[in-house]
């Protein structure tokens, strides 16, 4: 299990994460929503250490980081093990191909034989529906299937956790299902995984928790039933902003 | 009076001998050094500023600046003319005496590696920050990031400047006269002194010159090739 315990982070005199405490559970789905820039990006990117919340608690399992003190490189090296992270603009290796993007964790960091990691690699990247594509380059792909090789990329490492952050955001809609069906089909197989995204209906079908984050603060912290049914003012009205959106995007489709 | 034609003819294998024994391998000798200078400089300049790191930045910014502001001649003329006469007590008593060949090959390195330094720092700074964020993220080191995603492709990003500072170097060397060394330019030099045929002479080495960067030219794009697969080609 994951904890966060009054963590804060400021971007020069922004605050980005104000006091915030919450649990990421194992072998579940949490779906962080929000306006854009409220700091559900900088939550998720201090789970893997990408941002560094100045203070406050994490424990991962049975470890805890206090943010305020310096951390070692081996601390942060084994942490970004245990959680795999997806970004929005897929972020793959332009210059290796396809297989390749996804042997590199294992054989560098775990140091798999390559022969054990291209056939783990090869299961993958079937498993996203990719297998064909294994000796491509990532330029020859659509995003849609540039992203499914990330999700394969971050799966290769066998983490704990998987991170999303938006994954689904710089696709177009139909490139953006086939998406969302891998991340479903993670989901029913009980992976953990920390999901933020704009996408509603996606969240109300796959969370089993969902964190509402505004202005650096969790607003919201508990089940999609009782977000979606009885929310707040404030919820209400970014749900309803978040409707219009979805039903001018079915008007241009 | 000897007929131009001849004077190609007999000159050419001397000039071409002179550039296979000196321009050729100072060019690539200094050229290889120089780019292993420049990758630590660049790496250096670009390291976060802390505790020692502090010190070697300072001396890699002082060694850009230096080799940038100065004429190479000058430089050239410090190292082989200069260096004997400085005499330090304990350490070198009677000068710094390099031979014409170890004098050249130091300066056109450390002439070359500061350019290409900032040419490979600038390179490192255009791959998107993504990429190292990707990397992290499979639990990469920072060393593991360096080797395996962000060199590899800043080496395709730096290819064309870099083939730029080669072959200005293949050029430079031409300045190694000046410190007794028989390349081409010297050789060329030496033939109209004795034929009175400087434009003959000067025309033909600058040919020679010519042709030597073509080839260069062509290897650029070979490389450049080669090294751009995996980029999709431009709409």
């Amino acid at each position: 299990m994951i904890k966060f315990e009054h963590v804060n982070k400021t971007f020069g005199d922004h605050p980005a994460l104000v006091d915030i405490t919450t649990e990421f559970q194992a072998h579940q789905t949490t779906v962080i929503v929000g306006p854009s820039g409220s700091g559900k990006s900088t939550l998720l990117r201090s789970l893997n250490l990408l941002e560094r919340p100045e203070n406050g608690q994490y424990h991962f399992n049975d470890t805890t980081i206090d943010f305020a003190q310096p951390l070692n490189n081996k601390t942060i090296l084994n942490l970004r093990r245990k959680t795999g992270m997806v970004f929005q603009g897929y972020n793959l290796f332009p210059h290796l191909t396809v297989v390749k993007n996804v042997m590199e964790g294992p054989v560098q960091v775990l140091k798999q034989s390559p022969a054990d990691a291209k056939a783990n690699a090869l299961t993958l990247l079937d498993k996203v529906g990719l297998a064909d594509k294994a000796d491509a380059y990532p330029s020859q792909l659509s995003g849609g299937q540039q992203q499914r090789v990330a999700i394969a990329r971050s799966l290769a490492m066998n983490p704990e956790y998987i991170l999303l952050d938006e994954p689904t955001s710089a696709l177009d809609p139909e490139l953006e299902a086939g998406v969302l069906r891998v991340l479903l089909e993670l989901a029913q197989e009980k992976d953990s995984m920390i999901i933020v995204t704009h996408n509603l209906e996606f969240a109300r079908a796959v969370a089993d928790k969902i964190l509402f984050v505004e202005d650096g603060k969790i607003l919201f912290d508990g089940t999609p039933a009782a977000f979606f049914k009885q929310p707040t003012q404030r919820i209400a009205d970014f749900l309803a902003a978040m409707t219009f959106t979805a039903i001018s995007d079915k008007a241009t489709d | 009076m000897d007929s131009i034609w001849h004077i190609i003819v007999t000159s050419t294998p001397q000039i071409a001998a002179a550039g296979l024994k000196y321009t050729i391998p100072i060019a690539i000798i200094s050229f290889a050094l120089g780019l292993i200078l420049a990758v630590l400089t660049a790496l250096v300049k670009l390291s976060p500023r802390h505790g020692w790191f502090s010190i070697l930045k300072a001396i890699a910014y002082f060694y850009v600046w230096l080799f940038r502001s100065t004429p190479l001649l000058v430089q050239l003329f410090i190292v082989y003319f200069g260096l004997p006469y400085l005499k330090v007590q304990g350490l070198f008593p009677n000068g710094i005496q390099l031979d014409p060949w170890t004098a050249g090959i130091m300066t056109f390195s450390l002439n070359t590696g500061a350019y290409c330094a900032e040419t490979i720092r600038a390179s490192i700074l255009s791959i998107p920050q993504g990429q190292w964020e990707a990397a992290y993220s499979i639990g990469m080191t920072k060393t593991q990031v360096l080797k395996r995603i962000i060199l590899p492709q800043a080496a395709r990003v730096s290819l064309p400047p870099l083939s730029n500072s080669f072959i200005g170097l293949v050029k430079d060397t031409s300045l190694a006269a000046s410190i007794t060394i028989i390349e081409m330019f010297e050789v060329s030099q030496q033939i109209a002194a004795q034929n009175y045929q400087p434009l003959v002479m000067y025309s033909l080495v600058a040919a020679l010159y010519a042709i030597l960067c073509t080839i260069l030219s062509w290897l650029q794009g070979y490389l450049e090739k080669r090294t751009s697969r995996y980029i999709r080609p431009a709409n």
